[in-house]
This record gives structure tokens, sequence and C-alpha cells, in this order.
């Protein structure tokens, strides 16, 4: 992956070359104190999309059908109207489950929830919003100038504009928790990890959650584990199985500074179609550069009354300028 | 009287009409656009979610619109009073352009109903981007009306209005110099927060918005250059080579301290190897790269400087380059991951097509009408 390296060798590079910009650097946001998020285990995953068919139950949206076949939706990717999805991957064979070669695997697709949202960050008028108790990423059509400046700004294109509705809006999952739906608020978990019956999306806090991943990462391959469902500080159910071999990596602990749904695998991510992101949110660079030259408005103020000046003695020089 | 005349011509000709066309083909799929929304008439999606009515009408059109901006500085704040004459021309196609990006912005904008939230304090999230280019480019626009109002005050006689504008006026030159600074360098901000999407050669994080306005400045003063040679070969008006070679020398300095931090940035981050990499991103960048060289070669010269075709061919190359830039930072090596794709459609240039034929219709029908065009005799 040419753009993760020149990357990684960019964050530090561009502060280099500018000299001391980096004093006023704002780091990456933090997780919000009592942060809800879910855990993916692709190896869990047998790709039955309850949680797909659950997700568009509960934000009220339709299948999204392929060709004649109409008995089960087949979104291929988000949209407007799927705000959560189950990818394939496919080598070789492919009929090896979580193996590299000749092998598959499944990988969801919804709103990662970031700790320091893009989505939030290049917003012009707060329409993306991260709540800060949860973390949720929410949001506001009322705001909205569908500018779409979040898709841009997302590094997952979670975001999705309606563009066959002349009044259409942005979608994303909201974590089942917009108003109308307010399923955490009510003490429920989402849509998506009360339908999985294997518990590969599992809900709980984030914190939970990563120690849970982490857990899983210690386990000797083959071993045998009690994999919970539904929500992992209390877990409805348990299921035995063999432990397979983890990538040791949980996404979304440190990439772009986190996100609230975690993921793991046995298969790297970039085969997943994971970014190539570093640990430093792009948000982060943006706004550090941002209110490195627009802050408190000095440079500008200072700029306009010298050039006022400037301008001022320029114009009478030439006697009463006639433009 | 004044030292500026309308341009006694006809505004009906065969050019203005071909252009009306274009500009009714336009129409056509805007009301679409707004009908059924965009799905019907653009190749956006959920990868590209930005594409040539952005990229060109907003981020390539503004840039290109740097001619009233360019020759502000050289004029008020170099203080080199004998480029006024070009300062109307400039004024009038600069306002045309920000007309056109303002306008674009409001067709883009899927929820183009709600515009005004960006102006409303309590919706304003001051770590956007965007919320500092909209607001700036919003009040530019204004800025550009009243710079110009003189050239209409002055046709409808209004001298005391004039008068007064004139006492006043160095406030909104100033504006007229500070605006453009702020909005052109932060477009290029906006590409910071599209992260890894932006191939690396055109990913340069921290100096993203010192490109920006760099390139900015070259297009501005190119487009002035441009607009100065073509409009004395189009209209067989008194060349004003003489002038406009002594802007190429100050454009010669800025393209080099371009050229200094694009590939120092580049050389920095050990990515100079993506150059020859021999993929769409190394092939834009070389062509790219091209036409910023070619007008430096041919403006350091001072013979060719003062040979007026090679000066206009100098200026169409770097508006070409500057173009290019964006393009190929926004769109072209913009890559939002597997599954996505995007080459906008018929309709979708249409519009912009569309839009550009109606910018210059009007700026046709202002030259001929008022006066903006110097007059040579008070040259």
């Amino acid at each position: 992956m040419k753009r993760r390296d020149f990357l990684k060798a960019s964050l530090g590079g561009g502060a280099t070359l500018l000299g001391a910009g980096t004093a006023e650097a704002r780091g990456n946001l933090e997780p919000a104190d009592e942060a809800i998020g879910m855990l993916y285990d692709s190896t869990l995953c047998i790709g039955c999309k309850a949680c797909v068919s659950k997700c568009k139950e509960v934000n009220g949206m339709p299948p999204t059908p392929l060709g004649d076949e109409t008995a089960w939706d087949s979104a291929q990717d988000l949209s407007a109207q799927t705000l959560n999805v189950i990818k394939v991957y496919s080598e070789g064979e492919g009929d090896r489950k979580d193996a590299v070669k000749d092998g598959y695997a499944f990988e969801k697709r919804s709103c990662m929830h970031c700790v320091d949202p893009g989505c939030v960050s290049v917003c012009p008028v707060t329409a993306m919003r991260r709540h800060p108790k949860t973390g949720i990423v929410t949001h506001h059509p009322d705001a909205c100038i569908g500018c779409r400046t979040c898709m841009v700004g997302c590094p997952y294109n979670v975001p999705q504009f309606d563009y066959d509705n002349p009044f259409g809006e942005i979608h994303k999952c909201q974590m089942c928790n917009q108003a109308g739906v307010e399923r955490i608020d009510k003490g429920e978990m989402t849509g998506c990890a009360e339908v999985c019956p294997t518990g590969a999306t599992l809900f709980g806090s984030r914190k939970a959650l990563l120690e849970e991943a982490k857990r899983r990462m210690a386990l000797k391959p083959g071993e045998s584990y009690n994999y919970p469902r539904g929500d992992v500080r209390n877990p409805e159910s348990h299921h035995e199985m063999a432990v397979p071999a983890y990538q040791q990596h949980v996404w979304g602990e440190k990439e772009a500074g986190g996100t609230n749904v975690l993921h793991i695998s046995s298969i790297p991510f970039d085969k997943l179609g994971m970014p190539p992101l570093e640990e430093r949110s792009y948000a982060s660079i943006s706004e550090t550069v941002q209110h490195t030259l627009y802050s408190y408005m000095a440079l500008p103020a200072i700029a306009l009354a010298g050039l006022t000046y400037v301008v001022r003695r320029n114009t009478d020089d030439e006697g009463g300028d006639d433009s | 009287m004044s030292a500026y005349q309308p341009l006694k011509r006809p505004v009906l000709t065969l050019p203005f009409l071909a252009l009306s066309v274009i500009a009714l083909i336009g129409t056509y799929y805007l009301a679409l656009r707004f009908i059924h929304g965009m799905g019907i008439v653009t190749n956006l999606n959920g990868g590209y979610a930005w594409g040539v009515w952005v990229v060109y009408d907003v981020v390539v059109g503004t840039a290109l619109a740097c001619g009233g901006y360019a020759l502000a500085i050289t004029v008020y704040v170099m203080n080199k009073g004998k480029y006024h004459p070009l300062m109307r021309t400039a004024l009038l196609a600069s306002l045309l352009g920000y007309g056109l990006g303002g306008v674009g912005a409001m067709i883009d904008m899927g929820r183009y109903w709600q515009f005004y939230n960006i102006f409303t304090p309590w919706h304003m999230n001051f770590n956007s981007v965007m919320l500092e280019v909209g607001l700036c480019v919003a009040t530019y626009i204004l800025v550009l009306c009243i710079e110009f109002a003189p050239t209409l005050l002055e046709k409808i006689g209004a001298k005391g209005l004039i008068k007064s504008l004139n006492k006043v006026l160095f406030i909104f030159i100033a504006l007229g110099v500070l605006l453009p600074t702020m909005h052109q360098s932060s477009l290029g901000s906006m590409l910071i927060a599209m992260g890894w999407k932006v191939h690396p050669l055109w990913q340069s994080l921290h100096l993203q918005p010192l490109l920006a306005i760099l390139t900015a400045l070259t297009m501005g003063f190119a487009v002035v250059v441009f607009e100065a040679s073509f409009s004395s070969v189009g209209f067989r008006r008194r060349s004003e080579t003489p002038l406009l070679a002594g802007l190429g020398k100050g454009i010669v300095g800025l393209i080099a301290v371009y050229l200094l931090f694009r590939f120092g940035e580049l050389l920095v981050n050990g990515k100079l190897g993506l150059i020859f990499a021999g993929d769409l991103g190394s092939l834009m960048f070389l062509l790219e790269t091209a036409l910023f060289v070619f007008p430096l070669v041919v403006l350091s010269s001072a013979k060719y400087r003062e040979h007026g075709p090679l000066l206009l061919w100098a200026s169409v190359s770097m508006l070409f380059a500057g173009s290019l830039y964006r393009f190929n930072a926004f769109l072209i090596t913009y890559d939002p991951g597997a599954g996505y794709s995007y080459f906008p459609s018929v309709p979708e240039i249409m519009v912009t097509a569309g839009m550009v034929a109606l910018e210059i219709m009007v700026f046709l029908f202002v030259v001929k009408k008022f006066p903006v065009l110097h007059d040579a005799k008070h040259a």
C-alpha cells in the first residue's frame, strides 16, 4: 500500500517543512467518557445478513433488490437506503473460511463512529455531531445544506447522500439512537447486534469491547472459547467455538484517533477494504492548520489593517483614483 | 471624460448566439436537476461526492477568477499604477467567475433551500474549512460588486455617488486582497481532511494552503495577461504587450517559489519516486509540471516576454497548470477506494458549459455597453 507508507512520512515531514508550526497543534480527540460501540468479529460472521435486514426495519428503509431476485436484500454497498452492509472477501478458489489464500471472509460496513470524526470536523453547519457522553455520531438534516463535505471528509465513505430525491438528505448509521428510535437511551442495544445469531456483532461500551477484543487476541488458535451474543456486558447467551488465527490487530483501537466500532479478523484489514490510516486523525491536522491561521482572527485582522493602510496611501498617491 | 469606454460593437453576434444555445441546453438539464434530484443529471456517487460542479465551478472557477485579486495586489499594494488600465476588465471577470462559483455551489448543494444556515451563528462550525470558504467567498462577491460599482454608476452618470464611494473604496480594495488570500488558501486546506483519498503527490497536508494560494496567484496573473492579450487580438485593439511583459517578471518569481515548495515537500517526504511510477498519478503530475515550467521558461527571457503570442501561450499554459493542479488533487487522481468510479455525465458537463457560456455572454455584453475597457488614447 503505497499510500499508507507515504502518508506516514507526510505526517512528520509536512510539520518539519513548516518548522515550528506544531506548537498549537491539536492532537486527536479522546474517546467519550461512556463511549458506546460495537465489536465486529469477522471470523464469527456467517454472512446471513440478518443485521442488514434488521437495520432496514429499524430505520424504515426498503430492501435493495439485485435484478429479479427480490427474496432477500442484495445491497452491495452503503447507500441512502443501506446504512449497514455485509461484504465478502474472496481469493482464488474462495472456499476456505477466514483464509487469506483460496479463502473467503465477511466484513461489515457501517459507520465506525470515529472518536475524532472527520465528518463532524468538516461540516460547516454542525449537522454532524458527536454525542459528548456516548460518542455516537449523529446527523441533523434540519441543519444540513447538502454540501457533502462529510462524505469526502469521512475516511470510510460512510455518509451517503440521496441523489435520487430532489429533496434528499444524508443518511448514516446513528447507532439506532436517532430521534424516534432511541434504542440506546431506552436501554436497548443496536438492531444489528440484537439479531446477530453468532455474536459477530457485539454491542457494549467501547472499553468493555476493547477488552473483549484483546482477550480474543490473546487466545491460542484451536482453543475453545465461549463467545457471547448481544451485549458484551450482559450477554443474552453464549456459544462455544474453536478460536481462529486472529490477526493481532484491533481495527479502531488507534486508527485515525480510534473508532467506537471495533473490528477483528483473521484476514489483514487492507484486504478487507479498510482504508490506509495512521494514528493521527486528518481532522486534527486540518483543525491545527485552520486554527493556526485563524486563531482569534488575529492574522486576518493584522493583514487587513496593513492592507487598508497601504491601499489608502497608494490610492492617495494617484490623486483621487477613478476606479 | 472617463478613460474607460464601452466597446461600441453589436451585442448579437454569431458567437453570442452560439453561446446562448449552450446556455439553453445547460438550463434544461439544470431544470431536471431541481425537479428530479441530482442523480438524474450527474454521475455522483457514494465515493465521489464532488464532481465537476464543485471542482470546476467552485475550486477551479474561482481561481480562474483571481485576476481582480492579482491586479489589486499589483496596483494597490505594490503601487504599480501603470497597470491600472487593466483593472476594470479584471474586476468584471472576477465578479463573473466568483458569481459562477456561488451559483455553482448553490446548484450542487443537496439541500440548497437551507443554504442560509451557513450564515446563522448557532449553526457555524468554526473547525470547518468549508465554513471559512463559504463565508469568505460570499463576502468577496459582495466586495467585488462594490469594487465594480463605479463602472455601472459612471454609465448612469451618478457622479455624486461615485465621489462618495471613492472616499471609502480603499477599505473594499483592502478586503478584496485579504478575502481571496483567505479562501483561496482554504480551498487547499479542504484537501487535508480528505486524507488518504487524495493522491500522495497532491496530499501535502500542512502545505496545502500555501500551494493553493501560490497557484491561485499564478492563475490570477495569468488571467490578467490572457484577457488583455486576447482582447487585443480578439477585438483588434491596441496591443498591451509591453505592459503585460512587466507582470511576467512577477509571475516567474511566483512559479519558482511554488515549484520549490512543491518539490521540496515531495523530497522531504520521500515521494519523488512516485513521479516516475508510470501510473495515472505520475502522468498527470508530469503534465501539470510541464505546464508550470513552460511559462517559467518563456517569462524568464526578456526577449520571449516581449513577444505577444508567446506571452499569450505562456499565460494559457499557466491557466491550465493551475487548473490541472486542482483537478488532479480533487478529482482525477482522487481515489475513495475500490468500487467507486466517476466520470462526469454529458448533462453534468452541459450544466457547467452552459454556465460558463452565460458568464462569457454577460462579459461580452457588459464590455460592449459599459465603460470597462481602457481607451487606447488615454493609456
